[in-house]
């Protein structure tokens, strides 16, 4: 009883899809230790010290008169306090250069390497390959297989925004003009959320996307279907959708591959049905939530870059079923 | 030959008195506001103006925590969100902060502190003063229409560039940069050789006073670190006017140097705000604890190598941005050194504590609060010196809990004991106790349910910055309990409003020292005279009152009939020279209105500094064309020299 208080205690203040202390990965397992080894340390350094001043207030708020005598007595007791606080602090850099070395760097000759692209509001993915048939885009949605090491590649088509997936690493800069390498790695198969964490403008609060850990074999099958091109429409509704897809300012921005379409302003569409959010994290991809978003992006996201559309009903019925075709 | 006699004190002659009095008197009438140079005027205009734009600053809080009571909150939209947090930390850096801690408080205190009747040169701490209220006015009157700056009060290219941040928004905030940092830098001038020269005979440089060490410290730094600033506002609005391309990498530019200059200048900033609060937790914990403080050398020296130490760090604000490995490790360890010398004053305060006999009273009640407050955020900041951490809870709602414990902690917290502490000087006036003590429990309660959920915020993964969240991801409940702590805090602000406004006239007479102090601002009236002293004090020990000889000498033979002081040496502060101040003019009011007429109009148009050069040319050359009475003064003062000769 009194443990499970403790522990919804932990979890309120701790917890959470999103928190820096639910480590998934080797290099968020060694943050995670260093900052519980901080934590105890600083906090029993804030509590003698705050006994240092309530002892202080206690003992001398009646004194009869000044106490100069004991004055190089406390010269010691500062000197000595300074000394172990130097002390502490050495330990603490040691942590943070060993911590620093096992979260970046990793031998391994044959990692998968993928490319995050920023864009205002949303996250453009790139699985290369030397044969461009082969190469995978997606948006918002980072497939990795489980317990291998990934490298990301960051760089910004547009203003700095920051990748950051607190279950998985530290945050990393993704800097117009600059390309930088960073190491992600999942233990266990699940989704871990991330979020962009440098302020990039009117939607930087909607700037979310999922690393989605899979055994090897799952995310085998995820990236081969990625590779196909759009699946053909197979019946008249689908067709009529594709049709309003490329009729509207639809194509001025994103791709699908295996039609006319093939814009990189914008989000790949190519699958868009097998990705599990629409509007980078914003919403789940279901039916209405799509619909919505076509129709009034605007007001999901104000200032975001996707006008919203005014469709008749009959094209946004067929616009949707072909959308949700896009497996 | 000596210039000045040195005398026991005998009481002046009324009519030497009088004339005195006429000599130093602020000019009288609607016309006289404008001409006042003399630094309590100007200080106390520095502290109500700066005071204003805390609580402008603190109704932005508002504002946003309003915002953020509930997920997906539609309150305020993304636009007028990022216009206000913009201008929360534009506010409470710029146009509250640094003038308040540096500029008022030097200004007001810093000359009665070393013992003289006025700044150094103060038609330019007048100057000083008018670009400052016109810089704030400015960018206030751009965020109420709707031209707020809204890329952050960092302001980071691309994102405030000419690309991404159209209009004018940025403009404002570049130019508002501008204003504040002439200001600021005027000030550092005038405090620097106000300290140097000004002081009173036998004031020795090892005899400063803490608080005077403090201010005099962050005008080096003012002086080192805003020019930084001043280079990355200006190449960001030439980037903007006239498409200079300093930060646009799309033709050769660089987004990462804007950030180095800026933070060259950002992380000194933070010490500019919070050393003269170390100055007046000295001042305080000495006066309560009635005694000298325990450590006078050290703590001097930890303040010196905080400033240097101040330079070293910047790159630690950059942590996640990619740069290589040695090189953020030497950052990571100044960010942890700098905390040495903190550590050491907080050690230094506790045992002249210890030996003290303690006064507990509401300034002192404050610099408790101080310590709780400050502790646990230097601590926090300790974590953030180590990497692996830092790029987890950098740019989280962990880092918004971090600063603002450092900052409140640091700065604000100080601040309070040091309104409660200096307001009988300043008034003439005692606030009210109960009210005070109202005041500090809701305040410190507020404070901590507002910012102490915060660090689990961002641990929970909440970044700073975003106009709202979504409900899934748990962060509701802490962002309500913030919520209602800014409440607290704002009735608690309020309450001090209402005991300044009641007290000013009702409360209770303070008299010379109601104290016990020993500083020298103690050694005169409350409120001080316009001459500050009847006779200028000489100085025996650190604290100048407590170690006054039985028949401590004064000044002698300085001029009442003209605005003379006595100028001293670096060192030793033997007399050496006397010297003229200038009589109160409308020059330097009018030169800072063509001031800002250059800086606004050259927002619009490039022809705006051009044509602007014209009317602060006039200005400027009326400002220093002698004349008046200035002149006739000088003339008398070198014909009686030359028949001395």
């Amino acid at each position: 009883m009194k443990h499970s208080a403790f522990s919804n205690l932990g979890s309120f203040l701790l917890g959470g899809n999103h928190s820096v202390t639910s480590p998934a990965s080797p290099q968020a397992h060694q943050i995670n230790g260093i900052w519980w080894l901080m934590f105890w340390v600083c906090g029993a350094a804030f509590v003698l010290t705050m006994l240092s001043m309530a002892g202080a207030i206690w003992r001398r708020r009646k004194a009869i008169e000044v106490d100069h005598a004991r004055d190089s007595r406390r010269a010691a007791f500062v000197a000595l306090a300074s000394g172990i606080v130097v002390v502490v602090l050495f330990v603490f850099l040691v942590a943070s250069a060993v911590g620093m070395k096992k979260t970046e760097y990793i031998e391994t000759r044959n990692a998968l390497t993928i490319q995050i692209i920023g864009h205002q509001w949303w996250w453009e993915i790139i699985y290369n390959d030397p044969v461009p048939s082969q190469i995978v885009t997606t948006a918002n949605e980072i497939h990795v297989p489980v317990g291998k090491p990934v490298l990301i590649l960051t760089s910004s088509r547009d203003v700095i925004h920051s990748f950051w997936a607190p279950n998985l690493n530290g945050k990393r800069d993704l800097i117009p003009g600059y390309q930088t390498a960073f190491w992600i790695q999942a233990d266990h198969p699940g989704v871990y959320r991330g979020q962009c964490a440098e302020f990039c403008g009117h939607q930087h609060a909607h700037m979310g996307f999922e690393v989605i850990a899979d055994p090897a074999g799952k995310y085998e099958q995820w990236k081969a279907a990625q590779i196909l091109p759009a699946k053909e429409p197979e019946d008249d509704v689908k067709r009529h959708g594709r049709e309003v897809f490329l009729s509207h300012p639809c194509v001025m921005c994103h791709t699908i591959r295996g039609t006319d379409a093939g814009s990189r302003v914008g989000p790949d569409l190519t699958h868009l049905a097998s990705r599990g959010t629409i509007a980078a994290g914003t919403l789940k991809n279901t039916t209405g939530n799509l619909a919505g978003w076509i129709m009034n992006s605007q007001s999901i996201k104000p200032g975001n870059h996707m006008p919203s559309m005014s469709l008749q009903p009959d094209d946004l019925q067929a616009l949707l079923a072909y959308l949700g075709s896009l497996q | 030959m000596n210039p000045v006699d040195t005398k026991p004190i005998e009481r002046s002659a009324t009519d030497e008195l009088l004339q005195l009095a006429e000599t130093w008197r602020e000019p009288p009438g609607f016309w006289g506001w404008f001409r006042c140079v003399h630094h309590q005027t100007i200080g106390k205009r520095y502290i109500v103006t700066a005071f204003i734009f805390f609580l402008l600053g603190g109704i932005l809080a508002a504002l946003m925590r309003m915002q953020l009571i509930r997920p997906e909150n539609r309150f305020l939209g993304p636009d007028l969100y990022n216009q206000i947090f913009t201008m929360h930390g534009t506010t409470m850096m710029f146009l509250f902060a640094v003038p308040m801690m540096f500029e008022a408080l030097a200004v007001y205190l810093v000359p009665l502190m070393v013992g003289t009747r006025n700044i150094a040169f103060p038609r330019l701490n007048a100057y000083s003063y008018y670009l400052y209220l016109f810089g704030a006015i400015m960018v206030w009157v751009a965020l109420l229409t709707n031209t707020g700056p809204d890329a952050g009060w960092f302001s980071y290219v691309p994102l405030s560039g000419p690309g991404f941040a159209p209009g004018k928004r940025v403009d404002f905030w570049a130019q508002m940069i501008t204003f504040t940092e002439v200001s600021a830098l005027a000030v550092a001038v005038e405090i620097v050789v106000t300290v140097f020269k000004l002081r009173a005979p036998g004031m020795s440089l090892n005899r400063l006073p803490m608080m005077v060490w403090a201010e005099t410290i962050v005008s080096f730094l003012v002086i080192f670190a805003m020019p930084a600033i001043m280079l990355s506002s200006s190449m960001l609005i030439l980037d903007r006017l006239v498409s200079t391309h300093f930060f646009n990498p799309a033709e050769g530019g660089d987004a990462l140097l804007y950030q180095h200059l800026f933070w060259f200048f950002g992380h000194p900033e933070v010490y500019i705000i919070f050393i003269p609060g170390l100055g007046i937790v000295s001042t305080i914990v000495a006066t309560f604890s009635r005694r000298h403080i325990f450590g006078y050398m050290v703590l001097v020296l930890s303040l010196i190598a905080t400033g240097f130490l101040g330079f070293g760090v910047w790159v630690h604000h950059m942590f996640a941005t990619g740069i290589a490995g040695m090189g953020r490790s030497f950052f990571s360890a100044a960010s942890m050194m700098i905390s040495i010398p903190t550590t050491v004053q907080i050690f230094c305060w506790l045992a002249t504590l210890w030996g003290g006999k303690l006064n507990i009273k509401l300034p002192l009640l404050w610099i408790f609060g101080f310590f709780f407050v400050l502790v646990m955020g230097g601590l926090t900041g300790v974590m953030l010196g180590v990497i692996p951490v830092d790029i987890q809870v950098h740019d989280t709602y962990f880092v918004v809990a971090h600063f603002h414990y450092v900052l409140i902690g640091g700065a604000v917290f100080p601040l309070f004991g040091g309104f409660y502490y200096w307001f009988p000087k300043i008034t003439g006036r005692m606030l009210n106790h109960t009210l005070g003590n109202w005041h500090f429990w809701l305040f410190s309660i507020g404070f901590n349910m507002t910012f102490f959920p915060m660090h689990s915020l961002g641990l929970k993964g909440m970044p700073r910055r975003i106009y709202t969240y979504q409900p899934e991801m748990g962060w509701t409940t802490l962002n309500r309990i913030a919520t209602f702590g800014a409440g607290l805090m704002f009735i608690a602000v309020l309450l001090f409003l209402i005991n300044v406004f009641w007290s000013r006239r009702r409360g209770v007479v303070a008299g010379e020292n109601p104290w016990g102090a020993g500083t020298l601002e103690w050694a005169t009236s409350s409120p001080p005279p316009p001459y500050n002293f009847v006779e200028l004090p000489t100085v025996n020990g650190r604290e100048a009152v407590w170690d006054a000889a039985p028949n401590q000498p004064v000044v002698r033979g300085l001029r009442t009939d003209m605005r003379e002081v006595l100028a001293t040496n670096v060192l030793d502060a033997d007399p050496d020279h006397k010297e003229l101040m200038p009589e109160p003019t409308i020059w330097p009011f009018l030169a800072a209105l063509a001031t800002t007429f250059l800086f606004i109009a050259s927002i619009f148009t490039p022809w705006g500094l051009v044509w602007g050069l014209f009317p602060v040319a006039v200005t400027m050359t009326g400002w220093f064309w002698p004349k008046g009475k200035d002149k006739v003064n000088q003339e008398i003062v070198e014909a009686e020299d030359a028949a001395r000769a």
